[in-house]
């Protein structure tokens, strides 16, 4: 073996400019693996991070609301959640994977301002949360990201009045000036054929808006906007939210139509003086692995207590990160098979140009008692060291240039998100990565260097030794 | 380097090395068949310095790598060292090259990228020779040579009579019972030629080694215990020379 790796390392260095075009192609082949897939690596951390932060690892339903709930969220309310919140938390599996547990509801419904410059109402899409426990998931970062968020004044347990809304939302609801928002153009004079149904719409939702008005404290002369929903009851509710800031959303549908309030303002639109429910449990975990067993251990609670439950996890939630996940590993894996035939096709051309040269050799040592499998090992061996060189040297540029970017201060807008983060290429901590790369170009050389060595062993040693 | 050669399978001197029957080598060139040999039968004793003469083409070579197992008869029989090479696969008949024949070729055939060391030590390595006692015969062989001197230098920077030195060393450094020598003057000078001849008379008759030359240099056949003179693919004359 000794004799076997020195004559391999020896006709390395002795066709030093082929070796060294060969393993280029190997270093050229990990680094962009490496490179790519570190910044993939990344960009699951970043997506996974983002929307653990915003919706928890797991979240409690009630039975049907992921299929159906969308379109009436109030009657998919979970009866007596403090109880099920109580029995999450106190059991024994489960308490020492959560890092939050906190209850949400969802709100459809119209939102306007009538504030007497503007009567704007749209839509909305709106989330009660307790905000001091979207402050703490905010800061969950397992994967050291760097993207957490330090506590938000705008949204506090202490006022269920304040909430915030989307930066579309603000400027179609023209809160641009009140709010002192940048780049956000007044709402156009409206043209003299107004939309009538609209009109009438605004007119009944500021009636209506007057009249909680005049029934409840005066507001604070900040922005406000007012909410209505249909109740569970199925009657229709207005609350008035005063308007802490405006946050802008990753997807614009989401930007034009978001709201975040605390929990006890959603309860109050959605359940009026009935029942306070919630729609659902987010369950933000310490550790992203422990996803399964925790979600396997809360249907067992589910089950064993009859309860009318479902759990559903973020990438049920959000099939945007399942998406972008599945495109960069299609990605990844195009980068790796073209390196891959790269590869293979430059170290198969070097070492038939090998074989061809050391034809006479191969007679000589096989005339003096190497047998076919020895040549064969010779000539594989070349392959691997081909291969080890050049994939040792690519991993070591790829931890070189990440560090560079790394420590670059780079950021980027990914996908989907409305900040930019910073720009990482994690390929430090990807060993399974490096570790699959480094293998994976070393096999691909090993492979490619099998033709040519059958070739060398098969040869009949006398037509060897004939060869010049 | 005596002691060192010692070591080899002390054959039965009344046997001969080599036995051919009957040999013919056919070569298929598309529809074309070129007889190489045809019909040679011939019997080499033990302890021998035998030629195989003839003209370019004649079927030497051929001739050669039958008796060298690097080769096989198209018709015939090849017992060399009493073994019926025939009954060897590829696997067997390499590991009985390695114990029992050594190469010696026109062109020196030194793996370029080890030393002369290195390409001495080689053929010790194959038959599993512990380190110690590789690098005591490997030496006693360099030293035997005249290239003690030049044992960390590469082929590339040997003259052409030191690279067959080289070769030499090589082929009996495990104490072969036969050693094959094809045209091994041919690419050298005539001193040169001259200084291996000697080298390889007296390194014969240290060993007792069964020395067996395909050559047409008549330096070389003058220095013959026997000749065997091919012509056309068959033996047409064999000639034993009276020696001490």
């Amino acid at each position: 073996m000794k004799l076997l790796l020195k004559i391999a390392l020896r006709n390395i260095l002795r066709n030093r400019r082929r070796s060294l075009m060969t393993g280029s192609a190997v270093v050229a082949g990990v680094l962009a693996t490496l490179l790519f897939g570190g910044f993939a690596a990344y960009i699951f951390a970043g997506l996974e991070t983002n929307n653990v932060q915003r919706i928890g690892h797991l979240t409690v339903f009630r039975a049907g609301y992921f299929l159906f709930g969308a379109g009436n969220p109030a009657t998919y309310g979970i009866d007596r959640y403090r109880d099920v919140m109580a029995l999450i938390g106190n059991d024994p599996v489960l308490r020492p994977m959560i890092n939050v547990m906190t209850p949400t509801q969802s709100v459809l419904g119209i939102g306007g301002n009538f504030s007497g410059e503007n009567d704007a109402s749209k839509t909305f899409i709106g989330i009660g949360l307790i905000p001091s426990d979207r402050d703490r998931m905010r800061r969950w970062d397992e994967f050291g990201t760097g993207s957490t968020y330090p506590p938000d004044p705008r949204l506090s347990d202490n006022d269920d009045t304040q909430g915030l809304i989307g930066f579309g939302f603000a400027r179609i609801l023209g809160l641009c000036g009140p709010l002192g928002l940048q780049n956000c153009p007044p709402i156009p004079t409206p043209a003299a054929a107004s939309d009538k149904v609209a009109s009438i719409a605004n007119e009944d939702l500021g009636e209506l808006a007057r009249r909680d008005a005049s029934s409840a404290e005066p507001l604070s002369t900040a922005p406000h906007i007012e909410l209505l929903a249909a109740t569970a009851g199925g009657a229709p509710n207005v609350v008035s939210l005063r308007v802490g800031g405006a946050e802008p959303q990753g997807v614009k549908e989401l930007d034009d139509n978001y709201i975040a309030m605390p929990l006890a303002l959603a309860q109050q639109l959605v359940y009026g003086r009935g029942e306070h429910k919630v729609t659902g449990v987010v369950l933000q975990l310490h550790r992203s692995e422990d996803m399964p067993a925790a979600r396997a251990r809360l249907m067992t609670l589910i089950r064993d207590n009859h309860l009318d439950l479902d759990v559903r996890d973020f990438g049920e939630l959000s099939p945007f990160y399942g998406q972008a996940v599945r495109l960069f590993s299609a990605i990844f894996l195009f980068i790796a098979l073209v390196m891959g035939v790269i590869v293979l096709f430059a170290v198969v051309n070097t070492m038939t140009m090998n074989v061809m040269e050391r034809t006479n050799e191969i007679g000589t040592v096989r005339a003096m008692g190497v047998r076919r499998g020895g040549i064969r090992s010779q000539f594989i061996a070349e392959g691997v060291l081909i291969g080890a060189i050049g994939a040792t040297v690519g991993a070591a540029l790829a931890f070189l240039i990440a560090a560079l970017v790394n420590h670059g201060g780079l950021t980027w807008l990914p996908p989907g998100n409305a900040h930019p983060v910073p720009l990482h290429v994690a390929v430090a901590s990807s060993p399974a990565l490096v570790i699959g790369a480094w293998f994976g170009l070393v096999l691909i050389a090993t492979i490619a260097a099998l033709l040519p060595a059958n070739s060398a062993a098969r040869l009949p040693v006398v037509d060897a030794l004939r060869h010049v | 380097m005596a002691q060192a050669l010692a070591r080899a399978r002390a054959p039965d001197p009344s046997a001969a090395v080599v036995r051919l029957h009957q040999i013919a080598r056919i070569y298929q060139l598309g529809a074309i068949a070129v007889p190489a040999l045809k019909d040679v039968s011939l019997t080499i004793p033990y302890h021998r310095f035998s030629m195989l003469i003839g003209a370019s083409g004649s079927g030497k070579t051929t001739l050669l790598n039958l008796i060298g197992c690097i080769d096989a008869p198209t018709h015939g029989t090849v017992e060399l060292c009493g073994q019926n090479i025939a009954e060897l696969d590829d696997n067997a008949a390499s590991a009985f090259r390695a114990r029992n024949i050594g190469f010696i070729f026109q062109n020196f055939s030194l793996v370029p990228v080890l030393s002369a060391y290195e390409n001495v030590e080689y053929p010790l390595l194959l038959i599993g020779t512990p380190a110690a006692e590789r690098r005591e015969r490997t030496l006693a062989m360099l030293q035997a040579v005249g290239l003690a001197e030049q044992a960390a230098q590469r082929p590339n920077e040997l003259s052409g009579g030191q690279k067959q030195r080289v070769a030499i060393a090589r082929a009996l450094v495990k104490g072969p019972q036969v050693v094959l020598a094809d045209e091994p003057t041919a690419n050298l000078d005539t001193a040169t030629g001259a200084s291996i001849i000697e080298l390889m008379r007296r390194v014969q008759a240290e060993s007792r080694t069964t020395f067996i030359f395909a050559t047409h240099d008549p330096q070389l056949i003058s220095h013959a215990d026997e000749i065997f003179l091919i012509r056309d693919g068959k033996l047409v004359e064999h000639t034993t020379e009276a020696r001490g």
